[in-house]
């Protein structure tokens, strides 16, 4: 049976919203992986411990991982090839 | 800080929870807040719960089913008090919101919980002329939220039941996992391009939104929330 243990990339909202200022669950991302195309929200999220692991629904790469401590957020976007962000005015 | 002003129980294992928010800027339907609470040792635990009303001042409220062995939940539905107070962080999340000037019809499919946001559009359709259909599923009738409310919504939102355990008699449906004949009776058919939310456990939302693809929707207005596999 397939393991349905993940949430999606809207629970990275909050806990990227220490980082950025712009929501960046709503911006496009390329997997490094196969080359999808989507939005962070659309991700397949794991954890919340030690860390969210957000991985592409497409090929499931490890596309990001957020890892908060007490002192510091650990970001690591090895598997986005780039992100489009949108912005309003 | 959040501080409870009102609890409305909705089934004898949720309740939702209204809370003041001096300062909060506002909200779009769909968005969340995270929950975060921390033991006296300083252990923390954070849950996202979807906002359940529609922007009204500093007023939130979240409806939260209580999960068995959740960190979170049981804290949430048995032991907070009205004037208690708790941190919430949010509004965030800017992928799953129904922006009201949208136009085109809106399907809303929710399963369980997953109620929450999609009652959080409905509310804030208001007068708009958007027509909305809900396709909720859940185990049997002593688990719906929102009972009397949206026994009086009518004009332009319609609503129908998929009971997936026990069925009321007059269901006019076998219980049942949802379907794709489901989708082809209760919902907009894929031709007149429906903005598309989904929202519940992970294997409801995976599901549901296999069978609107199968169907024709476009993936790219079918929206997706997952709660995981039962939320927490």
């Amino acid at each position: 049976m397939e393991n349905l243990d993940y949430q999606d990339g809207n629970a990275l909202a909050g806990p990227l919203s220490e980082i950025f200022t712009l929501d960046v669950t709503t911006a496009h991302g390329t997997c490094a992986g196969c080359g999808r195309r989507g939005a962070l929200a659309e991700l397949r999220v794991y954890g919340p411990e030690p860390g969210l692991v957000a991985r592409c629904p497409g090929c499931e790469e490890v596309v990001l991982t957020l890892v908060r401590g007490p002192k510091d957020a650990w970001l690591d976007l090895r598997g986005s090839v780039s992100l489009r962000i949108p912005i309003t005015e | 800080m959040a501080t409870v002003t009102e609890i409305r129980q909705e089934t004898p294992t949720a309740r939702t929870l209204v809370f003041d928010v001096p300062g909060w800027p506002g909200h779009l339907p769909g968005q969340h807040v995270d929950v975060k609470l921390t033991a006296d040792d300083g252990y923390s635990a954070q849950r996202s719960y979807s906002i359940a009303n529609g922007d009204d001042g500093e007023r939130v409220e979240l409806t939260v089913q209580q999960v068995g062995d959740g960190e979170v939940s049981p804290y949430l539905t048995e032991v907070l008090e009205v004037g208690d107070q708790i941190e919430l962080r949010g509004p965030v999340g800017g992928w799953f919101v129904w922006r009201p000037h949208s136009s085109p019809p809106v399907l809303l499919i929710g399963g369980g919980s997953g109620i929450v946001p999609l009652m959080a559009m409905i509310r804030s359709r208001g007068k708009s002329d958007t027509p909305f259909r809900l396709l909720y599923s859940l185990r049997d009738p002593g688990q719906l939220f929102y009972a009397r409310e949206l026994e009086k919504v009518t004009a332009g939102v319609e609503v129908a039941y998929l009971y997936t355990r026990t069925a009321p008699p007059d269901a006019g449906r076998a219980a049942g996992r949802i379907r794709a004949a489901d989708l082809v009776a209760y919902g907009w058919p894929p031709e007149t391009s429906p903005d598309v939310f989904v929202c519940g456990p992970t294997g409801f939302v995976e599901a549901a939104a296999d069978l609107l693809t199968e169907l024709g929707h476009d993936p790219a207005k079918i929206k997706t929330e997952r709660f995981g596999p039962t939320g927490g």
